[in-house]
């Protein structure tokens, strides 16, 4: 009867699915094997209640997270017993893992879904959800800016799962992490290496020094350096210079020699440390295979690597997808669901990056997509059916051309080639009137100026030159040290004070190096002063 | 020293010349270059010292040593602020000593030279006198001018430009009566005071913008009296560096006009500002608006909570002495993570490159300082422009209105930021004379008053701000990570 009641009131809302106040939103239980996480919890709840939305929820959503149905109850929810009420019912259905085909069927014509989506490798969803007319936000697609960072759900898991690498080696090493001096004797401290320093290998770096082992960290970006040591690591470093960042602050594939290198420092590393925990991903490429079975060979019995990228396809070649498993005395913890074990935490963090979304999407009251916000342009993939993935690059803000702007630059355009024209025919008859001048300086002049014409024509060419080079920043100092040699008229002087001393020759010699001099020693010495003052 | 050894030595000197203005051509390898113009210059020195040429040691070491340690003293003292004053002065130097070569030259009895080569030599003289002349009567004027002890308006005499043609034609004249006689000396003299008195009358003429075009005309100038001195005493070495330092300040004086979008003769010719009346009869844009004006603490907040400043320092700057505030007021919001830069005008100032002087004196990093073809685009994106002490390179006029005497002048496109600050003492013109629309702009705020005060005053402010902003700038940086 209810169901029967909520299509009408959906079917009679769809034409003016824009400007209507949504109102309710759905969180679905995750259906896929061991997912524990739910995409709200009740402390989200709460939170998206004073957005104005009313909040329904499958019964049993959150059980496999620990929050029972009463809890929900408490915070004001209201319970559906199944998925296909809470479809029909709800205007905006939370989920966290992309919906399995059997749960789109479900789906109403028109729906609005948020949750990962994972639109590159799921394909054939998105066609589905598509031809539901499906409005469709995925968490995994929110652009990775500054002001995204409270709706990362990606960030948000990897920290989890970084977290969790740590405490599962842990669980499977049989030491200590940290060192002790005991009466029993002394315990050396575990040596961590972790590999690729992003959101995950960073959680995984803090999480194992606080347990007290020694943690090396090794990542593509010398940017992350400073954030490695900031959290006590040791960041390890290739004697060799190339730059791994990629775009939106990813690691990019690198270098033949580069890979060559690091293979070399990581053959050496697994030999001395304990625990190897691998995060290295590159966006929309297998995971690279960084620890071989060489290496893990190499590594002392009762090691452990956590391998973070198993689910695509593993850092380390003797990963197995999904299991934990020994590999000559080496354990390998190839899980894909860590941030599923620690459900309270990820739903809780997740639930929270769903809440900033529908927060900037305005709330219940102003709820509306908003194709100018680069956020939400970036999550959706599906509007109203229409395939709207992948988003357009986000537009650089170039500077549209204003009127002042582009005036100067009209007149400008024309301007070019009367100057051009007006330019050849000048220059055409300066190089008339400079052969002219030659010719006449040929005829005329004795050999003993023309030698001494060359020097000079060929000199001011030479100034010419060198002086286009000259930074105008220093166009001071140009002047002051030409004023310095251009006293080199001293010379000059020189020459003719070796007469009688009172010969006026000599007088005007003489204060004409004296003045010269000012010149020089002055000009280079103030020039040396202003130059001792640029720095970077 | 023989001869060739000598020869030789020049050689070497005029390498180390040239290679100390190609190290110019950037920040690093400056200094490098300035070496190697000393080096040039000591070698020169002691080649033609002991040459056979020159056997009065004494007399030459009474003159070198007082003029190395005048020169030494006044480099050491000079303020960086006042370094237009010093180059003024010295190029007066350089065309002095070249009118006292010429003269010397000309009495020195070289019975050598015969027919063509005479007379050559003589055309020389008389040519190297004149440019000496010159450059020595209008450096002194342009170093009075630059120093305030004569008004930088313009002196515009009646029939100026008939005068200038007058003075020409009488030192040509004299020239033909020079050549035609034995003892030339009187027309020589005679030119030679004409010619002072024509570089007085040249400069005088020429307001205090176009200061930039002076400066390096005369720079030229004292390069080209070099070389003619060259020529007429046979020296390689004085012909190649003249050269060089005339070519090099041609450079300077195109690139100065190219700044102001003028011809280098209506430079020299002088007189600029004087069509500003006549324009304004015919109906110039007169700015309509009314100019915001602000205080230090809401300029201060601004500058706090901007992302990126552009500081635009003008002529105003170095005559406030702000630079050190400036400075620190740089360091202040780069340390908060603002991003701060300069935008420097080429005629901001009052000779090429005067404001990267003072602000490297200041100890502003060189790399944040940039030039107008360089930061010109990135106005738009920019927060907060600070004008300080600027006018005409930051009128708008000069692009949009074609009747305007700048017209058509590159300039520092700052009201496409979201705010201009303009840092004035009050609203009126700017050497060019012109009236600027910038400060009527709806996105300009007018800080009027001295510019050294209200820059220590807002850099107080903006010192308070920064402990009390500490925590919040801390929270951000978390955010980041």
């Amino acid at each position: 009867m209810t169901v029967t009641v909520a299509r009408e009131v959906e079917s009679s809302e769809q034409p003016i699915q824009e400007q209507k106040c949504l109102r309710k939103i759905g969180i679905l239980k995750e259906v896929y094997p061991n997912e524990c996480r739910v995409a709200a919890t009740p402390d989200t709840v709460k939170k998206l209640q004073k957005l104005g939305f009313e909040v329904l929820i499958e019964a049993g959503a959150g059980e496999a997270a620990n929050f029972s149905d009463d809890a929900y109850r408490l915070a004001g929810c209201k319970i559906v017993p199944d998925a296909r009420a809470l479809w029909t019912e709800a205007d905006i259905v939370l989920k966290v893992r992309p919906p399995e085909l059997g749960e789109v069927e479900l789906m109403p014509e028109g729906g609005t879904l948020i949750s990962f989506i994972w639109p590159a490798q799921n394909q054939e969803l998105l066609e589905k959800l598509a031809q539901r007319n499906a409005t469709v936000l995925a968490m995994d697609a929110v652009p990775r800016i500054s002001r995204a960072q409270k709706m990362d759900a990606l960030s948000s898991m990897a920290n989890i799962a970084g977290y969790r690498a740590v405490v599962e080696a842990a669980n499977q090493f049989g030491r200590f992490f940290t060192g002790q001096i005991t009466a029993a004797g002394k315990v050396h401290p575990a040596k961590v290496l972790v590999i690729g320093a992003g959101v995950a290998g960073l959680a995984a770096i803090g999480a194992a020094r606080s347990l007290g082992a020694i943690v090396r960290a090794f990542d593509t970006r010398p940017v992350v350096k400073e954030q490695v040591e900031s959290l006590g690591a040791e960041f390890l470093e290739l004697s060799f210079a190339e730059d791994g960042s990629g775009e939106g602050g990813y690691a990019k594939t690198m270098s033949k020699e580069f890979i060559e290198a690091e293979m070399a420092l990581f053959a050496e590393q697994a030999k001395e440390v304990d625990i190897i925990i691998t995060t290295a991903l590159i966006p929309g490429k297998p995971a690279p295979k960084l620890i071989t079975k060489e290496m893990v060979e190499s590594m002392q019995e009762g090691s452990v690597i956590v391998d973070l990228a198993a689910e695509q396809g593993g850092n380390c070649e003797v990963t197995k997808p999904g299991e934990i498993y020994r590999y000559r005395g080496v354990t390998i913890v190839g899980l894909t669901d860590l941030p599923s074990r620690m459900a309270a935490q990820s739903s809780q963090l997740y639930g929270t990056n769903l809440w900033h979304l529908l927060k900037d999407m305005g709330g219940a009251e102003d709820y509306k997509i908003d194709y100018e916000d680069e956020v939400v342009r970036g999550a959706l993939v599906l509007h109203e059916g229409k395939v709207t993935w992948p988003p357009p690059k986000p537009s650089n803000p170039a500077p549209t051309p204003s009127p002042s702007a582009s005036k100067p630059a009209a007149t400008k355009a024309m301007a070019p080639e009367e100057a051009q024209q007006a330019g050849g025919n000048k220059g055409l008859l300066w190089l008339v009137l400079a052969g002219l001048a030659l010719v006449g300086i040929g005829i005329g002049a004795p050999s003993s100026f023309l030698s001494h014409f060359i020097v000079f024509v060929l000199a001011c060419f030479v100034g010419w030159q060198v002086i286009w080079n000259v930074s105008p920043a220093l166009h001071t100092p140009l002047m002051s040290v030409t004023n310095a040699i251009s006293g080199i008229i001293i010379i000059g002087g020189m020459l003719q004070i070796s007469g009688p001393l009172n010969s006026p020759t000599t007088i005007l010699g003489a204060i004409a190096i004296l003045v010269g001099t000012i010149n020089i020693s002055g000009g280079f010495l103030v020039t040396q002063r202003m130059l001792k003052m640029f720095q970077k | 020293m023989t001869n060739n050894l000598v020869t030789v030595a020049y050689i070497a000197a005029s390498a180390l010349f040239i290679l100390s203005l190609g190290g110019l051509s950037n920040q690093e390898s400056a200094r490098r270059g300035n070496l190697y113009g000393i080096a040039g210059m000591a070698i020169a020195f002691v080649a033609t010292a002991l040459s056979p040429q020159v056997t009065a040691y004494g007399t030459l070491i009474a003159v070198i040593v007082p003029g190395a340690i005048i020169g030494s003293i006044v480099a050491a003292r000079v303020a960086m602020t006042s370094m237009p004053e010093l180059v003024a002065i010295l190029h007066s130097f350089v065309g002095l000593a070249a009118v006292l070569v010429g003269v010397a030259s000309y009495l020195k009895p070289e019975s050598s030279l015969v027919g063509a080569e005479a007379t050559i030599h003589q055309l020389e003289i008389y040519l190297g006198v004149f440019i000496g002349a010159v450059t020595f009567t209008g450096s002194i004027i342009a170093f009075g001018k630059l120093r305030g002890s004569i008004s930088s308006k313009p002196l515009l005499l009646p029939a100026r430009h008939l005068l200038n043609i007058a003075m020409l034609v009488a030192c040509i004249g004299l020239g033909v009566q020079f050549m035609g006689t034995a003892d030339g000396l009187q027309p020589l003299l005679m030119m030679t005071a004409i010619a002072c008195v024509l570089g007085v009358h040249l400069v005088m003429a020429i307001g205090g913008a176009d200061m930039p075009v002076v400066i390096s005309m005369l720079n030229s100038y004292s390069g080209w009296a070099a070389a003619a001195a060259g020529f007429m005493l046979s020296n390689d070495l004085l012909i190649i560096t003249g050269a060089l330092v005339g070519s090099s300040g041609a450079i300077l004086s195109y690139i100065m006009c190219k700044a102001m979008n003028r011809s280098f003769i209506s430079v020299i010719l002088g007189g600029f500002g004087e069509g500003t009346n006549a324009s304004a009869a015919k109906g110039e844009q007169q700015p309509s608006g009314k100019a915001t004006a602000t205080n230090v603490e809401e300029t201060a907040e601004l500058l706090s909570n901007a992302s990126s400043v552009i500081i635009v320092p003008g002529y105003g700057m170095a005559v406030a002495q702000a630079q050190h505030a400036v400075s620190d007021i740089t360091k202040i919001l780069r340390d908060r993570g603002i991003q701060v830069r300069f935008g420097i005008h080429p005629v901001a100032g009052r000779m090429p490159g005067h404001m990267n002087v003072l602000l490297a004196e200041a100890k502003v990093p060189y790399d944040i300082v940039l030039e107008m073809d360089e930061i010109n685009e990135d106005f738009s994106e920019t927060d907060v422009v600070l004008v300080i002490g600027a006018n005409d390179t930051v009128n708008p006029s000069a692009l949009e209105d074609p009747d305007s005497p700048i017209a058509g002048m590159p300039v520092m496109e700052v009201w496409k930021a979201n705010t201009v600050v303009v840092m004035k003492r009050s609203l009126a013109s700017g050497y060019a004379g012109v009236d600027n629309p910038l400060f009527y702009k709806d996105n300009t705020l007018m800080l009027f008053g001295d510019a050294k005060q209200n820059v220590s005053s807002i850099l107080s402010k903006l010192s308070e701000l920064m402990s009390a902003g500490s925590s919040v700038t801390k929270e951000k940086e978390l955010a980041k990570v």
